[in-house]
């Protein structure tokens, strides 16, 4: 029969050894899991995604729609034929809605009116994932502002958080017709799923393209006209054109450090 | 006890009910089920890799476990490749791993999920390998 004080001393040391010993076997069980999936070697990795978008490239609405339809097209981003209900992973903005205030008395017409090719800015301080209630929006560790379209609840946090309006909630099922029986999704990409009604979605940085070494799609597209790298990186080519160029950035003012770099008056070669 | 005839009648009634469906049921064989394990994509296969990422037991009590830990590791980690127990290396993909495969959801995915009365939202987003009406 042990007494109360031998029973004590039983229960303490058994506590201390069980917290003791509690960090070594999660890591061990983590590490186990863990063990199962890696990031396929071929990936393209960096500290801090960013762009560099040489405005010369685009003159026109066409080069802009020639890159949105390529990466549009590969995400079974729907068309609902309306703006109400549009859904935009790229898109055109004027100067003056793309960089409001930075517009000036005397500036020309065609430059105040000249369309930027616009997105999300994968920011450094994202207001979105701040606001974001369920962590379906969130900063992966390469500095992509990410989407898990299973979490997402619709909440619309995000849309009324981001300042750039580079996301979009869908009203309508995107994989139905209109009246006219026309699919929003004109031909389903079978490799990349499509979203369902209720949801927010935005450019993703073509993290599925990432994970196995291809550029993003509307890098691909636009002939030199987007450059990519890591910000990050000091010796990146984006950081050396971002130290040497004049490049301007959507409303840093606001402290969300936006990752895209616009640089204007770039020239015919970057 | 007042009204004793009426409170066990009552009870024996209620008891005839409450378990009316397990006699009713006694000695009828369930409808077995069976799912379709060969596509065409299957049979293209070599025999020797005619088979899924893990074993067909593992896979049939742990695929919605193994689905969960693949959709975190690829969405949220950027990881895409999965080692199977036996080393083999695998893309984790729904549509593009996986259905490659089972390339027939109505008598693979579905058939089961009805049996069981389970409503996975999937196919709300994924999109499923084209299939004839039949």
């Amino acid at each position: 029969m042990i007494d109360r004080r031998q029973f004590l001393k039983i229960a303490g040391f058994t506590t201390m050894l069980g917290i003791g010993v509690m960090p070594v076997v999660s890591r061990i069980s983590s590490r186990l899991e863990a063990s199962q999936v890696f990031t396929d070697p071929n990936a393209l990795t960096a500290k801090r995604w960013g762009f560099v978008v040489d405005m010369s490239k685009f003159r026109t609405d066409e080069d802009i729609k020639r890159v949105m339809d390529a990466c549009h097209s590969i995400h079974n981003v729907p068309d609902f034929g309306n703006p109400k209900d549009e859904i935009k992973w790229i898109w055109p903005e004027k100067f003056k809605h793309a960089f409001p205030g930075q517009e000036d008395h005397f500036m020309s017409k065609e430059f105040v009116d000249k369309p930027f090719m616009v997105f999300c800015n994968h920011c450094e301080s994202p207001a979105c994932v701040r606001v974001c209630p369920t962590k379906a929006t969130f900063k992966r560790k390469d500095g992509i502002v990410m989407m898990d379209m299973h979490r997402c609840i619709g909440c619309r946090f995000c849309m009324a958080g981001c300042p750039y309006g580079a996301r979009s909630f869908n009203w309508r099922d995107p994989r139905g017709k209109d009246e006219n029986g026309r699919p929003f999704i004109a031909k389903e990409n079978p490799e990349f799923p499509t979203r369902t009604k209720g949801v927010v979605e935005k450019c993703t940085l073509c993290y599925e393209r990432l994970a196995v070494g291809k550029k993003p799609a509307c890098v691909e597209e636009s002939n030199g006209g987007i450059l990519f790298g890591d910000l990050d990186d000091p010796n990146s080519e984006i950081r050396e054109i971002i130290r040497t160029r004049y490049t301007i950035r959507r409303k840093p003012d606001l402290g969300t450090k936006p990752s895209i770099y616009y640089l204007i008056g770039g020239g015919e070669n970057v | 006890m007042y009204d004793t005839g009426k409170i066990i009648a009552g009870l024996l009634v209620f008891l005839a009910l409450v378990t009316f469906p397990f006699y009713s049921n006694i000695g009828k064989a369930n409808a077995k089920l069976e799912l379709k394990l060969d596509t065409p994509e299957i049979s293209k296969l070599p025999e020797v890799e005619r088979k899924c990422v893990e074993s067909k037991s593992y896979m049939r009590a742990e695929h919605m476990q193994m689905l969960n830990t693949w959709r975190d590791a690829v969405v949220r980690d950027g990881q895409k490749t999965f080692v199977s127990s036996t080393g083999k290396h695998y893309d984790m993909s729904l549509q593009n791993t996986c259905m490659k495969c089972h390339s027939n959801k109505k008598d693979f995915c579905d058939k089961c999920h009805n049996y069981m009365a389970v409503k996975p939202y999937c196919w709300d987003c994924h999109i499923a390998p084209k299939e004839s009406e039949t």
